[in-house]
């Protein structure tokens, strides 16, 4: 539904270059939730941007829904007309909603419907439908200000889906929201991902966005994404940074000498299986568990150990053999003898 | 001189003051307005990002808004009688009212368009909407109240200058004051002058914070505002806005009726305010 290939950005500040995308080739498939996280300055924002040509791409292509945008070039930062259609089926939430406080809220809603060209009786009608979609039909009459910040991204989110798009843009459409609410707006996000079948492109901050909505995510690093997938998968993959920020389990402890440290990783299934009393009583060993974290990822329950074994690796094989036919993920994080040597 | 004998003099100079400030304003709104907006437009990082423009655009308002008014005044005599083929009577003196006020209006519309959310413009911009739709839908609305303020600033400018150009055959207060007041020592028609002019500043004062205020939504800057400030925040009724900016930094300056200072010193200066 949106693919970047190659896509390259680069500003330039007081003659020096500053390369906001490096090359991210992105993938996001009709009918996902596809989150983008990343620290601060990764490129997320420009990216977004990017995908609706708000910030014009240096090099590389953009394509939403078959229609290759960074063809329709316009002349320098405006739009040309062919440009602006394609963005009509684009909707895009801000992080500070961006609404019109001379408006209220049914205008706000209209304003897309009146770039759009429909006639008077025909906004108020998708206007209205619009509004009960959010929740917020009996607010249409107040301002923004009267709103709450919650409220206030239900309306940003109904004014982005008034030109019936099939892709949903939203750059940290949660952040200036307290926990609470972000749940609230995420589970409208996820609802209407359902129900519209709309393909939903977030960038966010929070580990929670990600695991809480997204069928798939990626991970963006100065430019770059340096992982993508989706996030069973990814919470599947051995040595993943995204795993670990999902499912954190601290920092090696330093540990001692004589001991193999492994990251298990265990899908819903098995996570109520007790494998860790059955390794100690089957093989006799003493482990110890360093640290563990469960989340509830697209409704199913994932999770992550972290436990200690006596000896090196090379005696450990039969345990960890034992681990791995269970139909857990076993990585060693640490062979401290090896790393010793 | 009698009630009897200043009414009818009054009367028509009132007259001939509102007409040219009326006209002057009206020039004002007609080309202060576009030239406000298109500095916004052209500068950088604007929507229409056009040095050479922009540059020019500045240049114009600059000297417009530097040269002392009776300067402006003189300089355009020839310009004066080519328009309305006369360099005495209010006609006369629109025209020059009408070339000064135009630039101070425009910076005063440059300050107001400039302090829209930028985020606004990107929002009208994701939907598809064209420059000429950002312009028409989010900066003249969302400045809508500033630019009142804006105008009710030129127009009391505007009531000084006239008063300035009356004295020099221009009609109007300002020549009335002149010659009776001045140079016949009619010292009770000279309150009389003053009072109606403080009278006629304080009315366009208020009008215009009552235009404003009609116009900001609630919630918009909750800046000091004079004639609000004795009012409880918390009313909330549906139509009813009790929050609002009459200019872009707190409230309206005011010039007053004996001439502002020609650069417009007692106006917000531009761009400084983030
Ligand atoms: N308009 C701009 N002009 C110059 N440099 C820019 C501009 N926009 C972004 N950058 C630079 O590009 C890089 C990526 O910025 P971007 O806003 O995409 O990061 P981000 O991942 O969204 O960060 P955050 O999480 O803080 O929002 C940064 O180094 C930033 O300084
Ligand atoms: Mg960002």
């Amino acid at each position: 539904m949106i693919t970047t290939a190659d896509l390259r950005k680069t500003y330039r500040v007081r003659g020096r270059d500053v390369t906001a995308l490096d090359g991210v080739d992105l993938h996001v498939q009709e009918g996902e939730v596809y989150g983008v996280v990343g620290t601060s300055g990764a490129g997320k924002s420009t990216l977004v941007r990017c995908v609706n040509m708000l910030e014009r791409p240096t090099s590389g292509t953009v394509t939403v829904d078959g229609l290759e945008l960074t063809a329709l070039a316009g002349r320098g930062p405006r739009a040309g007309r062919g440009l602006r259609a394609a963005r009509r089926s684009i909707g895009m939430v801000f992080q500070h909603f961006n609404l019109l406080s001379s408006r209220t809220v049914r205008d706000n809603v209209e304003l897309p419907l009146e770039i759009m060209g429909l006639d008077r009786t025909e906004r108020r009608r998708r206007a209205g439908d619009l509004l009960d979609l959010v929740g917020l039909a009996d607010k249409a009459g107040a301002y923004p200000a009267q709103l709450s910040g919650g409220q206030k991204q239900r309306v940003g989110i109904a004014r982005a889906l008034a030109g019936d798009p099939k892709v949903l843009l939203s750059d940290e459409a949660t952040s200036a929201l307290d926990p609470e609410t972000t749940r609230s707006i995420l589970e409208l996000l996820r609802d209407l991902n359902r129900r519209l079948g709309l393909t939903v492109l977030l960038i966010t901050h929070e580990m929670d966005v990600i695991t809480s909505v997204c069928d798939s995510a990626a991970l963006m690093r100065g430019g770059r994404i340096t992982e993508s997938g989706r996030l069973a998968d990814l919470l599947a993959t051995p040595g993943s940074e995204l795993a670990r920020a999902v499912l954190p389990l601290g920092d090696l402890p330093a540990g001692r000498p004589d001991a193999t440290v492994l990251d298990i990783t265990f899908p819903g299934e098995t996570a109520a299986r007790p494998f860790v009393s059955q390794l100690a009583r089957t093989h006799h060993v003493d482990l110890s568990i360093l640290g563990a974290a469960v989340e509830t990822v697209g409704g199913r329950q994932i999770g992550r150990m972290r436990i200690e074994l006596p000896g090196r690796h090379d005696e450990n094989a039969v345990p960890i053999g034992y681990l791995r036919e269970q139909g857990l993920l076993v990585d060693v994080v640490t062979d401290r003898t090896e790393d010793a040597a | 001189m009698t009630w009897a004998e200043m009414q009818p003099l009054l009367l028509t100079a009132t007259r001939e003051t509102l007409s040219m400030v009326g006209t002057a304003t009206l020039v004002a709104l007609l080309a202060g307005l576009p030239a406000g907006v298109l500095l916004v437009l052209t500068d950088r990082g604007g929507l229409l990002q056009n040095r050479p423009v922009n540059r020019v655009l500045g240049a114009v308002v600059n000297v417009g808004r530097s040269l002392p008014f009776i300067v402006l005044m003189l300089a355009l005599t020839q310009f004066t009688k080519w328009v309305v083929g006369t360099s005495l009577g209010w006609q006369a003196a629109s025209v020059p009212l009408a070339v000064g006020a135009v630039p101070f209006f425009a910076r005063l519309v440059e300050t107001a368009v400039r302090e829209v959310d930028g985020g606004l413009v990107e929002a009208v911009q994701a939907m598809g909407g064209s420059t000429w739709t950002a312009v028409r839908k989010v900066l003249v609305p969302e400045a809508l109240p500033s630019l009142v303020a804006g105008l009710t600033t030129t127009v009391i400018a505007v009531v000084g200058y006239s008063a300035m150009a009356g004295a020099v055959g221009g009609g109007g207060l300002g020549n009335l004051a002149y010659t009776y007041g001045y140079m016949r020592f009619e010292t009770d028609f000279m309150t009389v002058i003053v009072v109606e002019l403080v009278l006629l500043v304080a009315l366009v004062q208020a009008l215009g914070d009552l235009a404003a205020r009609a116009l900001a939504h609630r919630g918009r800057g909750s800046g000091p505002v004079r004639l609000l400030r004795r009012r409880p925040a918390a009313v909330r009724t549906a139509r009813a806005p009790h929050a609002v900016r009459t200019a872009p930094r707190g409230g309206t300056p005011d010039p007053g009726p004996a001439g502002p200072s020609e650069d417009g010193g007692a106006v917000p200066e531009p761009a400084a305010s983030h």
